[in-house]
């Protein structure tokens, strides 16, 4: 294994430069470390200036998910040995999709706003007192939502999803997907509210099915298989509406 | 949902953020997104057998001359070369549509969610026994 590995990191400072530009770095390759360390051992050691955001560093945060050779991934979870037969530089570059705030570090607001309006919390037509104990649930009950809710929201979908970049009002992935695990929880009286939200033409309806989320999700999340489902879900409620009598629906 | 609030606005504290543009031809950039476009252009060709067929049935109905035209029609380079791709393009939809029903369908039994092999599995079984069907039609003839 050669004793080094290079780095070529998109580096953008609003102040100063028109738009993004490669910088290379050189860093030791050792065999547990990840992308992240490398960033983390040019921030120390080369240029303090290298911008990118980061947390636990174990695939919990979803803050570090960044292009590695054009794929999003989470740099805590991307070793560099992967890399090292390769004879081209390592290339970081922020999360594609999203504006570019300084280096690495992406705008995310526009997410954040979305997986609000899709309520992403259990809601009750009447909460029932604290007295009478908690919502209870069954592991089979439990086992229907549990993969949507593993979704760590680090957006990676998003950079992985074309339909976001060519038409970014669509809700994307991610916010489907959570809105998912709470329209299937038995203790959720709240699908008939995300349903404005989500059967909308920016809503699921802007899914071409591409697939390229589930693919890169780090949680085995599955979001095109929860947009998908919840296709199915959204036309046989408008079928009933069309078709039954109200109060039976 | 046209307005996604004040954020994708620029503020005071992000004056300039860099956005890049989609290129046009980012479906080149990565084969799953090729497949993608590929399976979205299947769709032409599915339409083009459906045609084809409405066309024999036309060419049926106007008796055996016709219809003996339309066979000759069928069999000129052209229409062989244009038929030919149209059914891998078909071939290729099925396919891609096969595979992808597990993740569209969560059919749950007894609890349990449906294995995604047994769901493919079944629409492979459904296409076979139906062609057969078709074949010994055919044959049969």
């Amino acid at each position: 294994m050669p004793e080094t590995i290079s780095l070529e990191v998109l580096r953008y400072s609003p102040e100063t430069d028109a738009e993004p530009s490669f910088q290379r770095y050189d860093v030791p390759l050792r065999k547990d470390w990840v992308v992240l360390d490398a960033l983390n051992y040019i921030k120390d050691k080369v240029d303090g200036s290298l911008t990118f955001r980061w947390s636990c560093r174990m695939g919990i945060c979803g803050s570090c998910g960044m292009m590695v050779n054009g794929e999003p991934k989470l740099t805590c979870a991307t070793f560099l040995s992967n890399y090292a037969k390769d004879a081209a530089p390592v290339r970081v570059q922020p999360l594609r999709y999203f504006p570019v705030i300084r280096d690495l570090v992406v705008e995310v607001s526009d997410f954040m706003t979305k997986l609000q309006s899709v309520k992403p919390w259990l809601i009750r037509r009447e909460e029932k007192p604290l007295s009478e104990g908690e919502y209870l649930q069954t592991p089979d009950q439990l086992d229907r939502y549990k993969q949507f809710s593993m979704c760590i929201n680090c957006m990676l979908c998003y950079a992985a999803c074309p339909v976001y970049g060519l038409d970014p009002v669509f809700i994307g992935p991610a916010a489907i997907a959570l809105a998912q695990r709470y329209n299937m929880d038995s203790r959720d009286e709240g699908a008939g509210e995300r349903m404005d939200v989500l059967a909308q033409h920016e809503g699921i309806w802007g899914c071409t099915f591409v697939g390229e989320c589930t693919e890169v999700c780090p949680k085995h999340v599955d979001p095109a298989g929860a947009i998908q489902q919840y296709k199915l879900t959204a036309t046989i409620e408008r079928f009933k509406s069309f078709l039954l009598p109200r109060g039976a629906k | 949902m046209s307005d996604t609030g004040p954020s994708t606005r620029h503020t005071e504290y992000h004056p300039r953020w860099y956005r890049s543009r989609v290129s046009t031809w980012w479906w080149l950039a990565r084969w799953p997104y090729l497949k993608f476009i590929l399976r979205e252009i299947s769709s032409v060709f599915v339409a083009w057998f459906v045609v084809l067929l409405l066309l024999q049935i036309r060419a049926l109905s106007r008796g055996p001359d016709a219809y003996a035209r339309f066979q000759h029609w069928l069999q000129t380079p052209l229409v062989l070369l244009l038929n030919l791709v149209t059914l891998f393009f078909v071939v290729f939809h099925a396919i891609t549509w096969f595979n992808l029903t597990p993740r569209a369908m969560a059919v749950r039994f007894r609890g349990k969610r449906v294995p995604d092999l047994l769901i493919v599995g079944t629409n492979y079984a459904a296409w076979a026994a139906i062609s057969l069907v078709v074949a010994w039609f055919l044959v049969r003839s």
